[in-house]
This record gives structure tokens, C-alpha cells and sequence, in this order.
């Protein structure tokens, strides 16, 4: 490997996490000024035009923080929850296609590397309640790996029925299996797996209604109540990555990624050739951001025993039978 | 071991509940209740609460002061809905002096009232949503209460402790014009301009503009709330109560009529001018949390029709707004500024009070919470002998135990929001 494709990696890492980073950015101002319309008020609004820097007036106020170590809490493992966290939430995008060969790592197993990795993450906020040593945090770090775990099943199987139909575990084969068209994507025969995917897509990633692991009225913040200054916000940081990485999947999985939705259309398709894939993934993306939104303006959270019973009772079940339905799908030749 | 689940006298031995302090400071607490919740797992095996950390010798107080002197008091007790809290302690002393009220005062009364029920019930309303973790319904509630601030705030000048009642009526009659937004850079002038397009009128008008938007308003929490599913798993079959043990634990008000047991005090011992008024009773079943929420939003749609009927009467009937008792009631500004006599009398009022005959009396409201009453003893001074107010949330905290045990620790939460605890009055 010479210097320059070395620099060339380093580059493109280095794009891809500031990306990921400015989307995470304006993803905390937009769920505040959403939320803010939703609920008849308007958001920030005074830091910069509209509020723009918000987010980057609270980085740097976070930075500034002092950062508390409890006497109690395991120093160690206190200080290094919050980067496990972080770290396993930059990780994934290196397997993340936007267009057909921008990628970092191209790999086969990429399905299974984005599983991996994504319960590795739950590690972050184990032991970060464990090693706060205090009642709230050590309630939500046993709250948060239950939901981790059984989400994880539901989420996995949701995946099979998208494995057996693209034959490919790649994730640029997956969309590219999907081509020819909105028809063609995976949402339609597969909606109820959609659903599934969706539903523990909001569980994995803490978000309300399945927030219990942070229920600030219940537990006050869960595992990050001891948590101040920036290793706090590396939680936050982490967690509004996981949310647009799960959206990103779902639209990788399930809405033909790049792909637009035009294609195959005889008039349509030649009006926006012109759009580039980045942008329809961008749009895909969007949506979902915009309903993981909405969804916490508008639901109240679940119980603890509730969340599990539709994770155990409703998830799992409709995703492995719907894995005999795209079996014999496939098997007669529909898909 | 980083966390003693395990008694650490015996490696292997027993298992012990996991025990935790839920306030004094902490988001659902509701003030500063203090709860020590013994929990296995999740489920709840004792919940103690401590109370005590608001109290403020309130009777004792009142005990030390002249009557009229304390109706500020009032105001502090149950901070969410005021002016019922009022009503009680004034209704005791016109009670202990057999002091007649104006018609036109009692119709204010009543209004306000309401206006109170439907404040405390809005915030029931939106901070057990928001301990559920529902935000907007919250936001929804605010922006009606603010309406009905400032409600208050035509009156009596604060949008929180009015101290507006009096003995022999309330203070001042309803002003006819209400106060305008002015022009500032924070605000654009077409918002201003729609600001004030309902408070063009009198206070009044403003109020029929409230009662005319109110219904709709309600409709938009019941849709967020009534039928939506979390929010029904989340109260149906929570903490039922029937009818028998909620009597023997001394509950009132919403969280009584949610079982199905009639008892009303505005119906039962009509007071003010309750009889002449046209209002529903809403009754739940089970007693749950889900039949406590219905009930209460019921009960906002119910006081909106008499606060509808209040204002008709006072649109139609002039009159005094306070007693002519000339010892209960303070002279005029003007005919104090005239005459030396009234001057003097004025003085004697606001520094002495007024003496009450001998005796003692029980006085009670159908406040938002539930029976507010006051029982005071006078000995013929210008100070009560004694002063003991009940509390309608006390009886329905001491239930907590009992109400949690066996259900799940983020059911707490809900069951404390639905018991529509306020520290205030619970530690006077």
C-alpha cells in the first residue's frame, strides 16, 4: 500500500465521519425545532439565523463542563463506557454504501458486521450504568440490556426474509437486488417484516416510545444520570448516530437505498435521471428521521414488561413466520 | 461487589429487595415527596412515603394572625388551584359571622372556581402525560392554562396567589377591559394583533372566547391520549380501587367518583350557587388510572358549561360584588380619603381584623382534588383559636402503599400523577 491510497483511506474515513457528524449536528437542532412546531412553540431560535448553531454552542459548552467522576463509580470503566458507545457508532458506517462503490469496506459479511458491531454498542451503556454505582444508572443498564437483547433477535430475524430474497449478505448487492423501481423494493412483500425492522429499529436505538432505559421520569435518566461535561455527550452523540444509522439500513434494506424511485417508470425515470443516488438516500433517510421524530412527539413511553412482550410476543413471531412466507415466495417464483 | 444486592454476610446467602430513595428531588415526584420504594425486580413490594419537607406551619400561622390576614395562606396551600383553597377558609369565617354574600359574588365564585378545576385538571392532565413520557400534551395544556392565568390575572392582579376572595364576597367586580400586548421586538405586530383580537372586550369576553375554544381543545388531548394504545396499556387496570376501601381510606373527589361512588359536595351540600346550576356528575367504574383521566377530562368539559352559565348570569345581573358589613368589610378608598372615621376604620381593618363570635364551624369545597374543608374555632377574638384545614390529597397519599404494591416501578409514576399530588396542602 503506498502513501498515497494510505492517505486516500484516511481521507475518506475522515469524510465519512464528518458527514456523519454534521447530519447529527443538525439532526439534534431539527428534533428540537420539529418537536417545537409539533407543540406549539418554535424551537431554538437564538444562536445564529434560526437557531443554526445551537448544537455547536452546546458541543462547546459541554466541552467546557467539568466532568464529574463519582467516588463510588469505577473510574476506568466509567470514563471508557461512553467511548465503547461512540466508538462502536462510528465504526458501522465503514461498511455503509451511499452509491453503488462509495463505501469503505466493501465486504461480504456486511450484514453481520452491522449486527456485531451494533450490539457491541450496547456494552457502552452496560457498563456505564454499572460502573456508576448508583441505583437509577444500574436500573437503566438492566433495563438496557434486556431491550438490547431481545431487539436484537427481533432485528436479526427481520433480516433473514431480506438475506434469502437478495441471495447476498453485501450490503451494495442487497440494493442492488432491489433495481427496476419502487415496485421492486423490499418494503412491499415484506411489509410486515418492514414493520418489525422499524419497530426495533426505535428499541435499539433508545428512542422514545421505547426510551425506558433513559425514563427520565421514571428512573431520572437511566444509565447516564451520573454522566456530565463531554463524556455525557458522547452518549448523545452515539445515540443520534445509532438513529441515523438505523435509518440508514432501513432504507438500504427495505427502500432500495440509492435507487430511484422512478426507475423502470417510462416517462418518469428520464425527468430525474439527473438526481443523484446520494440525494434519494439522503431523502429515504430523511423520512425516517422525520418519523422517529414525530413518533416521540406524539406516544408515551412503554413499560419495561410491555417492551418485552411485544418484542417476544410480537416481534419475533411475525418476523420468523414471514420467514415461511418469502420461502415459498421464492419457492413459487414471485420474488 | 458494586452494587450490594447480595447481604454480605453470606456469600451465597439470602437475596434482598432492592431498595432506592424516588425523590425529594426527582422529575415525577410531584414537589417534594420523598418515596423509599422497596422493589424486587421492577415490581413494587413497599413504597414508604416521607412527607414533611414543604411544611410551613400554615395553621399554626393562621392561628397567630387575624382572620383576614390569612386568606394569602390559602393561596399557598394547594398552589395549583387557588382560589377554591380561598373559598374554603372564607366560607368558614362568613360562616362563624352568619355574613351574607351577594349574588353577583357568589356567581364569581363559581366561576372562578371552575376556572380553577379546569387549571388543576389540565395540569393533571399534561404531567401525567409527560411522566409517561408523552411530551406534547404538556405543551397543549399550557397553552390553555395560560389563558385561564390570565383569567386570574385580570382580577386580581397575580396569575398565581390571587387572594381575591374575601369574607362578604371578592374583592372587586370583573374589570370591563383586559390587558393588551404591546409592541416589542421580540414579537411580530400581526401575532400581537392576534394576541389581542380576543381581549378586545371585557374579562368576561374573554372568558366566553375560552369557553367557546375550549371544547375543541379537549377533543385534541383526548385524541392524542384516550384511545391511543400505549397510553392504554399504560392506565387500564393500574391501582383499581373499589368503592368501599376508597371510602375507608378517606378519598374525595375525582379519585372516589372514578370508582363509580356518587359524592359531590357541589350536588350533595350545594354551597355558593351550585343548585341553581345545570352540570353532569361524571362517574368512572374500576377506579384505575385510565378511569381517573377520563373522569377529570369529563369534569373540564362539565365546568366549562357552568363557567358558560356563570357568565350569562353575570352579562345579565348588576350588583354588589361584597357584603355591606361595615366591620367585615374594608370602607372604600374614597370614603376613606373623606372621612377620618373610615380612615381610622381602615386602619383598624388591615391591622386588627375584626373580631368573630365565639363558636366553631366545618366548611367544605368541592375542590379539584376532592373535599377541601376547614375547620375553625373561634373564642370571640380577632385571631382563630384553631385552624385545621383537610387536605383532599392526604387521604389519597396515605393510599400509595396500597395502590403500588405488586404493580411495576414506572407505574409509580403514573399513579402518583393520577393521584394529582400537590406538597402543598399535603404539608401545609
Amino acid at each position: 500500500m503506498t502513501l498515497f491510497t494510505l492517505m486516500m483511506v484516511v481521507l475518506q474515513i475522515g469524510l465519512t465521519l464528518g458527514l456523519v457528524l454534521f447530519m447529527v449536528l443538525y439532526l439534534i437542532l431539527a428534533e428540537r425545532k420539529i418537536m417545537g412546531y409539533m407543540q406549539g412553540r418554535v424551537g431554538p431560535n437564538r444562536v445564529g439565523p434560526l437557531g443554526i448553531l445551537q448544537t455547536l454552542a452546546d458541543g462547546i459548552k459541554f466541552l467546557h463542563k467539568e466532568i464529574i467522576l463519582p467516588a463510588q463509580s469505577d473510574y476506568a470503566l466509567f470514563m471508557i463506557a461512553p467511548m465503547i458507545s461512540l466508538v462502536c457508532a462510528f465504526v458501522v458506517w465503514s461498511v455503509v454504501p451511499i452509491a453503488p462503490g462509495w463505501v469503505l469496506a466493501d465486504i461480504d459479511a456486511g450484514v453481520v458486521f452491522v449486527l456485531a458491531i451494533t450490539s457491541l454498542g450496547s456494552y457502552g451503556i452496560l457498563l456505564g450504568g454499572w460502573s456508576s454505582n448508583s441505583k437509577y444508572a444500574f436500573f437503566g443498564a438492566i433495563r438496557s440490556m434486556a431491550q438490547m437483547i431481545s431487539y436484537e433477535i427481533a432485528m436479526g430475524f427481520s433480516l433473514v426474509p431480506v438475506l434469502m430474497v437478495s441471495g447476498s449478505m453485501n450490503l451494495t448487492q442487497i440494493v442492488l437486488r432491489q433495481s427496476g423501481g419502487l415496485l421492486h423494493w423490499y418494503f412491499l412483500p415484506m411489509f410486515p417484516i418492514f414493520a418489525v425492522f422499524l419497530i426495533s429499529a426505535v428499541a435499539e436505538t433508545n428512542r422514545a416510545p421505547f426510551d425506558i432505559t433513559e425514563g427520565e421520569t421514571e428512573i431520572v435518566a437511566g444509565y447516564q444520570v451520573e454522566y456530565s461535561g463531554f463524556i455525557f455527550a458522547m452518549y448523545f452523540i452515539a445515540e443520534y448516530t445509532n438513529m441515523i444509522f438505523v435509518s440508514t439500513m432501513a432504507s438500504l434494506f427495505f427502500l432500495g437505498g440509492w435507487l430511484s424511485p422512478f426507475q423502470g417508470t417510462p416517462y418518469f425515470s428520464l425527468l430525474f435521471s439527473w438526481v443523484p443516488g446520494v440525494i434519494w438516500l439522503l431523502l429515504k433517510v430523511l423520512l425516517f428521521l422525520y418519523l422517529f421524530i414525530w413518533i416521540r412527539a406524539t406516544f408515551p413511553r412503554y413499560r419495561y414488561d410491555q417492551l418485552m412482550m411485544i418484542g417476544w410476543k410480537v416481534c419475533i413471531p411475525v418476523s420468523i413466520l414471514w420467514i415461511f412466507v418469502v420461502s415459498l415466495m421464492i419457492l413459487g417464483g414471485i420474488l | 461487589m458494586m452494587i450490594d444486592l447480595v447481604s454480605r454476610s453470606n456469600a451465597l446467602g439470602e437475596l434482598k429487595n432492592f431498595t432506592f430513595n424516588f425523590g425529594p428531588q426527582h422529575p415525577a415526584a410531584h414537589g417534594v415527596l420523598r418515596l423509599v420504594v422497596e422493589v424486587e425486580g421492577e415490581t413494587v413490594v413497599q413504597i414508604d412515603p416521607h412527607i414533611g419537607l414543604l411544611h410551613r406551619a400554615t395553621e399554626k400561622l393562621m392561628e397567630s394572625k387575624p382572620f383576614n390576614h390569612s386568606i394569602g395562606y390559602m393561596d399557598r396551600l394547594d398552589y395549583v388551584s387557588i382560589l377554591p383553597n380561598e373559598h374554603v377558609y372564607v366560607m368558614a369565617i362568613e360562616q362563624l359571622l352568619g355574613l351574607k354574600v351577594p349574588k353577583r359574588a357568589q356567581y364569581i365564585r363559581v366561576m372562578f372556581d371552575e376556572i380553577s378545576r379546569i387549571l388543576n385538571h389540565l395540569l393533571v392532565l399534561g404531567s401525567t402525560a409527560l411522566d409517561m413520557g408523552a411530551l406534547t400534551p404538556w405543551f397543549y395544556t399550557f397553552r390553555e392554562r395560560e389563558i385561564l392565568m390570565d383569567c386570574y390575572e385580570a382580577v386580581s392582579g397575580a396569575r398565581m396567589h390571587a387572594n381575591y376572595y374575601c369574607p362578604g364576597g371578592v374583592l372587586r367586580d370583573l374589570p370591563n377591559r383586559m390587558a393588551q400586548f404591546e409592541e416589542s421586538p421580540w414579537r411580530f405586530s400581526s401575532e400581537i394583533k392576534d394576541l389581542n383580537a380576543p381581549r378586545s372586550g371585557s374579562l368576561l369576553d374573554y372568558i366566553q372566547y375560552f369557553t367557546d375554544i375550549f371544547p375543541a381543545r379537549c377533543d385534541e388531548y383526548e385524541a392524542l391520549l384516550t384511545d391511543n394504545r400505549i397510553w392504554k396499556q399504560r392506565t387500564v387496570g393500574i391501582s383499581p380501587i373499589d368503592a368501599d376501601r376508597a371510602l375507608a381510606l378517606g378519598f374525595t373527589g375525582p379519585m372516589l367518583r372514578s370508582t363509580g361512588y356518587m359524592r359531590d359536595l357541589r350536588v350533595d351540600q350545594p354551597y355558593a350557587v351550585y343548585d341553581a346550576l345545570d352540570f353532569n356528575i361524571a362517574l368512572g367504574k374500576t377506579g384505575d388510572c385510565y378511569d381517573r383521566y377520563l373522569v377529570r377530562v369529563a369534569e373540564m368539559r362539565e365546568s366549562n358549561r357552568i363557567i358558560q352559565q356563570c357568565v350569562d348570569w353575570l352579562r345579565r345581573h348588576k350588583g354588589p360584588v361584597v357584603s355591606d358589613h361595615p366591620k367585615v368589610v374594608p370602607p372604600t378608598r374614597e370614603r376613606s380619603k373623606m372621612y377620618m372615621e373610615e380612615m381610622i376604620h381602615q386602619f383598624k381593618h388591615f391591622s386588627e381584623g375584626y373580631s368573630v363570635p365565639e363558636g366553631e364551624t366545618y366548611a367544605a369545597v368541592e375542590h379539584p382534588k376532592g373535599e377541601m374543608g376547614v375547620y375553625m374555632v373561634s373564642d370571640g377574638a380577632n385571631k382563630p383559636y384553631r385552624v385545621k384545614i383537610r387536605a383532599a390529597g392526604f387521604p389519597h397519599l396515605q393510599a400509595l402503599n396500597e395502590l403500588c404494591r405488586g404493580h411495576m416501578l414506572s407505574d409509580v409514576v403514573v399513579i402518583l400523577a393520577s393521584m394529582d399530588i400537590v406538597f402543598g396542602e399535603i404539608d401545609r
